[in-house]
């Protein structure tokens, strides 16, 4: 089964074979075997096989090219099954390892990095292989919860695609290779300071690499320490605490899914959404160009280019008697006159903040506006940088890629950053590192900066290799290794600097732990094995940072230090539209674009999968003639780029929005080529927003996947109360309401006996209130259960694989921007009693568990998907080709031992994660009780930032699932046709400002209609 | 042996009148059983049998191509997704099995009608019935994901201890479809057995003879063999009867069980039988039409034959009509907001071309039938004919795709898209039809000789006799 | 066989030939009439009045398929409660494990299906088919009683069979021709 019904396998010729096999040596002719499949003859061959219209076997970036793709060194074959632990003692977080139980996963507490900031996880390690990523719920920036890459990392560290082999101009080289040739350079260095020595690195939190930096940069103080963090870099100060907000302003700042904090600003900010008209509701007004997931959910959300952005701080600012002049001219005066009302009625109660992609003029506003309403130490603490030397990521890299221009570098160590692809294009980079005479990169990928390298080091993945990394409030985890590097000659960034040092050739280990032997102190020996268990180095604090803080860390990412905001003049608006540049919310600047399971994530507002694009307001669009699909030539500064147009209802007018991180060409095989490459407009000086775009068509169209229609769908969404959102004053008046809007019928109303589930009746809640659109269940349900990924061309078709989605509808009047809104809600199966699906299977493969769970049977299934067609909520997935990839060693490292991979042909579904019910059954039997509440957690609600997702027992009146939909706004979606679903919703309940409510009355006639 | 010392002529009766329309007059036992023997036994075969068999078959081997490549790939090669799970694979299955209703429905219902005119069509009827549910069950066999686990669908004990879901219409659906094929083909091979026995007693070659003769199974027309056998044929009948009016609505069961809108309606089974006897007399035309001329056997396939045809066409053609108006009607009085978008999106929605064209080929075109120059003009027939072949694919499409692609959430809406896989199956069916069809015409009497010997003037007993 | 029959009689009987269906049915009332028993007459399309002629009143053939569609309905409904409320009973989409209603459809197509396969296994048992020989067929004009002609036979096994007398009784009906009919 292994090749499945993929004929490459068979058709290899060997003559062919031999021929390459002559000349390749080690691993690549093994490789090359496999990729013997995907010659250009071959394709050929099938094409004159079979007309084009059957292209499953050729669709370029499609799920083939993914899993043949997948299909990597055999080299790997040889680690299946003989994974190990590193030889250095680890720490697990329940058991000791010696207790390991075949079948009994343990979880080791680590960190994920985003933008180098720490947020904790804990990693399902069975049998020394990683599997799944959960939160780390001792971990200030995790609560127990991760992100959608957070979840993904997992796959990163077993992405087939990885660099594997340390190179010099391609050729496989020693470590000792690349010892001898640091040392011969140091040796040139030395005696000149390091004068043309250059480090550049992504922002770095990690104490162990400061102090590593910090001693080569004291060895050679000529040399130079760059920084740069392509998406922005995401300054976590200052830090707020949105469980002290009433009111809270947004200056373009996604909060909830954006950033190191996100997930500690979600929990936050939802938890005092939770039980609406019992305890008080907070209100959130969100000012953005593009709509991200914190707008379409707020109470208030007014849609602004980006130029008018500092306007409306200044408006807000004005009212609040800031001494500058009234902006009276803003467009949203009377918008920011009743927010500067609202806020002032809160004072100290109330949180303004600004986006990481807002200049520091903005931040300034912003800290401005917290002083006077004396938020500051309430809300909102600006603390000391947690960056190690916080700089201005452009003008550090414009100022390397002057130097290089100049010639005046000789040796360039790239540790783990991509400029060469994510450097914006004034800086023509890629052509200054011509002049370098000694480039060495490490990275997980041979990506476009490691071509342009003399060597290459492979880089140990985060999982793989002992490191360090602080989180957004500062607090330190050590990182500890889950598994042995996969590929023995990777090494991660401590072990690179240390060529750089009087002591090369020092083990990562090693290095760390010095480092915290010296920090910890005397009771080192138990603070050590505590601080990896935890996942927390209890009691270590900012204050013995190594690098201390600068003016520049309290204004927001790789800003200059804000000038008073008098000097501040708004930005000149050139003509033409507005440019918005982001980081892609999954893919990031890139560095995940080969990880599937993200670039086949749906964006959270757009619906977009394996592809970016240029968003534009519908009206705009209209305007200029343009409709989805249209490629547009986007010119911008004298550099153009095409792109495919995608309307987006909320988008500011006259806004155009480029996600970064596409059109890469190294990234490997499935993230080459999917989407354009956004930096190729980018400039330094204005890294994130721009005026003077031009958009123009070329005619050419580009079908890009989304995984819902257009949203003209929504209008019908309304009629047929599907998401039911109700302001808190209509939900204290008449609470029964939202049960009543649709008949359901009643329980005894049935020729048949009701049917009576024990010991247990599982159930699950989902709070639409909470609910972000983030998508991280979704990412953690494909984890957990192994569900494949399937490829652009399927998507398109309709054929995505996740077992859980997140709808997104639309509210408001497309007339006025200001009052459209996203409602998301997620859809697992709904494990209806009276399961429609269950009644037509021929076969009797999906059927009913006595504890009320609609089971699909695998095995029996012989794929009528006559269930899918009977099922109202279309949650059913059907594998209509071979989308599960059966030969890729490195991937079957990461399947889950508890889930059934599924075959070609057959249905599948959620299963309320199933597995994990009966690991708690077993265990609770083995200890003689009855499963606990709680002790059961759906993948999709332990990965939760929100706590949106309560499951349990619904026999258990006590239980938090059965107080969750005793509420009043529990309801079932499509409760008429009586399928009993046992899974709930919680209606959304929104606290508008009265003042503004008239727009919030227009958002909400449309789904009340 | 001796012959009879007067040679007088055997008395010339004076023929039935009202059986003028249903047979030539000039003919008598000899003349029918010659000309209709002839056809198969004829030395040479006529070139259009070679030229139409070549394209049939050739169409044929498309089909099996295609369905090599979906079990080699999958049915990921078709346009299906999720929610459109089903296309053209059940909506082309309710196509054939609706067609091959007509064969049953004229031999059995006819039959015991005691309506004379079925006897010259019922054979080549019944032929196209066996030939349409067999291309019809291509769909059911191959649409699966795992078409080599398709024997899970039959009860029988096996070591996993399982059994089929008796409460799913996908069996009720195996148990009918089988049944029905079965007791067709047996109906079929009893109505055949006398006229084997003829031509194993006319052919010339030793070989014909033989196989002939194994066919007839040694039938030799004693009145105890025709005793029994008239018994068995009109129980066959009484059977037959309930059995095609039940296949058609368990095949609409497959629908109105499901909670789709679009699906879930009461109306299904009588309109969907309707529909197939509808459809089945418009294939009947669109094959004795050609094939009469062809083979020049205007004096059997009179045109009362057509014009009686035509007439049922209208009929049903009304209630099917009749179907459509109470959908839209329940659409607007059960005030029910899925059933309501439902219609308007059939009407409205993205595939409203295929539901206009569903409406003028099955609404409007059988409304020419109700001017008598039509009914009897080949030429009339055929076109209306054709227009029903088509309309009612069409409303097979429009009730299984349009009624999917968007049911209750909006989110999960999607758009179904044939592909090139689709359509090489489907057309490869009609080739396999076509396949089985010329080489029945070319084996098989297309008219059942016996019976038409029975409406031979001079058939019957004279009563005076009796005496 | 009778006592007169000492040794088998050289042939198996004596065929008339005849020009229609009403003569053929006269001469079987003759036949009949004048006390043969084992008599048969073979024509080309079933007549009604043959058999009466003939004296065969009634077919079993009724009886048999109404057992047939008996046994087929119980086997069906038999086959679905049992696997259904017995060998695997199933919580499916919370309806009944017992759900008659549903297993009313397949019940009756069972029922069709073995009515119909006794009907006909039942019509050629009773006819004695499939029967690869049979004298009638040594006779040369009897290929035409699949086509226009009409014949009558009374059988050597009749107790009133005597070749002579049998010959002329047969000559007196007016047939075309007379004909032995060899084993």
């Amino acid at each position: 089964m292994s090749a499945g019904p993929d004929v490459p396998a068979v058709r290899v010729d060997l003559g062919g074979v031999r021929r390459r096999l002559d000349g390749a040596q080690g691993r690549t002719y093994w490789r090359s075997l496999e990729e013997l499949a995907r010659t250009p003859e071959f394709l050929e061959f099938l094409h004159r096989e079979f007309p084009a219209q059957a292209s499953e076997l050729d669709d370029p970036r499609g799920r083939r090219e993914f899993l043949t793709v997948m299909g990597a060194s055999l080299a790997l074959a040889g680690l299946v099954g003989c994974t190990k632990q590193p030889d250095e003692k680890i720490v697990p977080y329940v058991q000791p390892p010696e207790q390991a139980v075949p079948g009994r996963p343990l979880f080791y507490a680590t960190a994920m990095l985003d933008r180098g900031y720490a947020k904790g996880i804990l990693v399902e390690s069975h049998l020394g292989r990683p599997t799944k990523i959960e939160g780390n719920p001792d971990h200030p920036a995790s609560l127990g919860a991760t992100d959608a890459a957070g979840q993904a990392w997992v796959l990163g560290l077993y992405d087939p695609d990885r660099s594997q082999t340390l190179a010099y101009r391609g050729e496989i080289r020693a470590w000792s290779d690349f010892l001898a040739a640091m040392r011969s350079a140091l040796a040139v260095q030395k005696p000149r300071q390091g004068v043309g020595l250059r480090i550049l690195t992504e922002t770095i939190t990690s104490p162990t690499l400061a102090a590593q930096l910090a001693e080569i940069l004291g060895d050679l103080p000529s040399a130079k320490w760059h920084q740069w963090e392509p998406a922005g870099g995401a300054s976590a100060a200052p830090q707020c605490r949105f469980d002290q907000a009433d009111v809270i302003l947004s200056l373009d700042a996604d909060f909830v899914m954006d950033g190191p904090a996100s997930l500690r600003y979600a929990r936050e900010y939802t938890a005092r959404r939770k039980r609406p008209a019992e305890e008080p509701m907070n209100r959130l007004y969100v000012v953005e160009p593009t709509p991200s997931a914190t707008g379409m959910i707020a109470d208030h959300r007014l849609p602004l280019r980006p130029s008018e952005i500092e306007g409306f701080a200044r408006a807000v600012a004005a009212a609040l008697g800031e001494s500058a002049p009234p902006a009276g001219s803003s467009p949203a005066a009377a918008w920011a006159a009743a927010v500067a009302k609202d806020l002032q009625a809160h004072a100290g109660r109330s949180l303004v903040l600004a986006g990481h992609y807002q200049p520091p003029a903005v931040h300034a506003l912003a800290q401005e506006i917290n002083q006077r309403l004396g938020n500051v130490g309430q809300t909102v603490v600006y603390g000391p940088p947690v960056a190690a030397r916080p700089v201005d990521g452009p003008a550090s890299l414009a100022e390397l890629a002057a130097d290089m221009k100049a010639g005046r570098v000789e040796v360039l160590v790239i540790l783990g950053s991509n400029p060469a692809y994510t450097a914006p294009a004034d800086l023509a980079f890629a052509a200054a590192m011509d002049k370098v005479k000694l480039r060495v990169h490490l990275g997980l990928y041979e990506d476009e900066t490691a071509a342009l390298c003399h060597w290459h080091v492979p880089q140990a993945h985060p999982l793989e290799a002992w490191s360090d990394a602080r989180a957004f409030d500062g607090t330190a985890t050590i990182m500890q290794p889950l598994i042995a590097p996969l590929y023995e000659s990777a090494r991660s960034a401590h072990e690179v600097l240390a060529a750089l040092t009087s002591r090369p050739d020092r083990k990562g280990h090693d290095i760390v732990k010095d480092f915290w032997r010296k920090e910890l102190g005397a009771d080192f020996d138990r603070r050590w094995p505590r601080a990896l268990h935890d996942g927390v180095v209890a009691g270590w604090t900012v204050a013995t940072a190594t690098t201390p803080a600068t003016a520049t860390d309290t204004a927001g990412p790789g800003t200059a230090p804000s000038p008073p905001v008098a000097a501040v003049t708004p930005p000149a608006t050139g003509g033409g539209l507005e440019l918005v540049f982001r980081p892609d919310p999954y893919i990031g600047d890139g560095r995940y674009a080969n990880l599937g399971w993200l670039q086949e994530l749906p964006r959270p507002v757009t619906k977009l999968t394996w592809d970016n694009a240029a968003l534009i307001a519908p009206a705009t669009a209209a305007r200029r003639g343009l409709a989805n699909n249209d490629v547009v030539e986007l010119r911008y500064r004298g550099r153009t780029v095409k792109a495919p147009v995608w309307t987006l209802p909320g988008q500011a007018e006259e806004t155009v929005t480029v996600h970064l991180g596409y059109g890469r060409t190294r990234a490997g095989r499935v993230g080459n080529g999917a989407g354009f490459d956004a930096s190729a407009i980018r400039t330094s000086d204005a890294p994130w927003a721009g005026s003077g775009l031009e958009a123009a068509r070329t005619g050419e169209t580009q079908v890009l996947a989304s995984t819902q229609e257009h949203w003209s769908i929504d209008a019908e969404a309304g009629t047929r109360h599907i998401i039911r959102s109700v302001t808190v004053d209509e939900y204290a008046k008449e609470p029964e309401a939202i049960k009543e809007q649709t008949e359901i019928p009643p329980r005894d109303m049935t020729l048949y006996p009701n049917n009576t589930f024990a010991p247990h009746a599982w159930g699950m809640s989902i709070d639409l209130n909470s609910c972000v659109g983030c998508n991280a269940c979704v990412v953690a349900c494909v984890a957990e259960n192994n569900i494949p990924v399937v490829g652009r061309e399927q998507v398109a078709k309709g054929r995505e694989m996740h077992w859980l989605r997140v709808d997104r509808y639309f509210s408001g009047n497309p007339e006025q921007a200001e009052t459209i809104r996203a409602h998301f809600q997620p859809l697992p199966c709904m494990q209806c009693e009276n399961a429609p699906c269950e009644q037509v299977c021929p076969v009797a493969a999906t059927v009913h568990s006595d504890e009320g769970l609609n089971d699909q049977v695998y095995n029996r299934c012989i794929g009528t998907r006559y269930c899918s067609n009977n099922c109202p909520y279309k949650v059913r997935r059907f594998n209509f080709l071979l989308f599960q990839d059966w030969s890729t060693p490195t991937l079957k490292l990461q399947r889950n031992p508890d889930v059934s991979v599924r075959s070609r042909g057959v249905m599948e579904k959620c299963t309320y994660c199933v597995q994990r019910i009966e690991h708690a059954r077993i265990t609770a039997h083995n200890e003689g009780r009855e499963i606990r509440d709680g002790e059961v957690q759906t993948a999709c609600q332990s990965v939760c930032p929100t706590q949106a997702i309560v499951f349990g027992d619904i026999n258990d009146p006590g239980s938090r699932v059965s107080r969750r939909k005793a509420q009043h706004r529990d309801y079932a979606l499509l409760a008429e046709l009586n399928t009993r679903p046992r899974t709930t919703y919680l209606a959304e309940v929104r606290n508008p400002n009265p003042e503004l409510s008239a727009s919030a009355a227009a958002e909400g006639s449309e789904h009340h209609g | 042996m001796v012959e009879r010392p007067d040679g007088e002529p055997p008395v010339v009766h004076v023929p039935h009148p009202e059986m003028h329309a249903l047979l030539a007059p000039g003919h008598n036992f000899a003349t029918v059983t010659e000309k209709i023997s002839s056809l198969v036994l004829q030395k040479g075969t006529p070139l259009w049998w070679f030229a139409g068999f070549g394209v049939s078959f050739a169409v044929m081997n498309l089909m099996l191509v295609s369905i090599a490549y979906l079990v080699f790939k999958g049915v990921g090669i078709w346009g299906e997704n999720i929610p459109v799970g089903w296309a053209f694979d059940i909506l082309n299955f309710v196509w054939w099995i609706g067609i091959g209703h007509a064969g049953t429905l004229i031999s059995a219902i006819l039959l015991l009608l005691r309506q004379e005119w079925r006897t010259s069509i019922n054979r080549f009827a019944e032929a196209m019935t066996l030939f349409a549910v067999a291309c019809a069950g291509v769909y059911p066999a191959l649409h699966t994901g795992r078409p080599w686990l398709d024997y899970w669908l039959f009860p029988y004990p096996n070591t996993m201890g399982l059994w089929p879901n008796f409460r799913s219409p996908l069996i009720w659906d195996v148990f009918a479809v089988s049944t029905y094929a079965t007791v067709s083909a047996l109906f079929w091979f009893i109505g055949l057995i006398p006229d084997f026995a003829t031509l194993r007693d006319r052919t010339t070659s030793r070989f014909a003879a033989h196989v002939y003769g194994m066919l007839a199974m040694g039938w030799r027309g004693s009145a105890r063999h025709w005793h029994n056998y008239d018994t068995a044929y009109l129980l066959l009948a009484g059977l037959a009867t309930p059995l095609v009016i039940s296949v058609h609505t368990v095949v609409s069961f497959d629908f109105a069980v499901g909670i789709i809108p679009g699906w879930h309606a009461t109306i299904f089974p009588p309109y969907f039988v309707a529909g197939a006897i509808y459809a089945g007399f418009a294939m009947v035309l669109t094959l004795a039409i050609p094939l009469r001329k062809l083979y020049g056997l205007e004096d059997f396939i009179t045109t009362r034959h057509l014009e009686n045809m035509g007439k049922v066409m209208l009929a049903t053609g009304l209630i099917v009509a009749y179907g459509y108006m109470m959908e839209v009607f329940a659409g607007w009085y059960s005030g029910n907001p899925y059933e309501a978008f439902m219609i308007k999106n059939r009407m409205l929605g993205p595939y409203q071309h295929f539901y206009w064209a569903l409406i003028v080929c099955n609404v409007i075109s059988p409304q020419f039938l109700w001017i008598k120059n039509v009914r009897t003009s080949t030429v009339g027939l055929f076109i209306c004919a054709m227009f029903t072949n088509v309309g009612m694919w069409l409303e097979r499409f429009v009730i299984v795709v349009t009624s999917l692609h968007r049911d209750f959430l909006p989110s999960s809406w999607g758009m179904y898209h044939p592909t090139f896989w689709d359509w090489s199956t489907y057309i490869g069916t009609i080739g396999l039809f076509f396949t089985l069809f010329f080489l029945f015409v070319r084996f098989m009497p297309v008219i059942s000789i016996f019976e038409m010997r029975t409406i031979v003037p001079g058939a019957e007993v004279r009563e005076e006799t009796a005496s | 066989m009778t006592a007169k029959a000492a040794g088998p009689p050289p042939i198996w009987g004596l065929m008339a030939e005849f020009e229609g269906p009403t003569e053929v049915v006269e001469a079987a009332r003759r036949a009949h009439d004048e006390g043969y028993r084992k008599v048969d007459a073979y024509t080309p399309y079933p007549i009604e009045e043959l058999a009466e002629a003939l004296g065969h009143h009634h077919s079993w053939l009724p009886l048999l398929v109404l057992l047939g569609g008996i046994a087929g309905c119980l086997a069906g409904y038999g086959l679905q409660y049992w696997s259904a409320v017995i060998a695997y009973p199933l919580n499916i989409g919370g309806r009944p494990i017992h759900s008659w209603p549903a297993f009313i459809v397949p019940t009756f197509e069972t029922t069709i299906l073995f009515a119909a396969g006794t009907a006909v296994l039942g019509m050629l048992a009773l006819n004695g088919l499939p029967e690869p020989y049979h004298p009638v067929f040594n006779v040369p004009q009897f290929a035409r009683a699949s086509k226009d002609r009409f014949f009558l036979v009374i059988k050597s096994r009749d107790p009133k069979f005597d070749q002579d007398r049998t010959w002329s009784f047969l000559l007196s009906l007016g047939p075309r021709s007379v004909s032995e009919v060899d084993y």
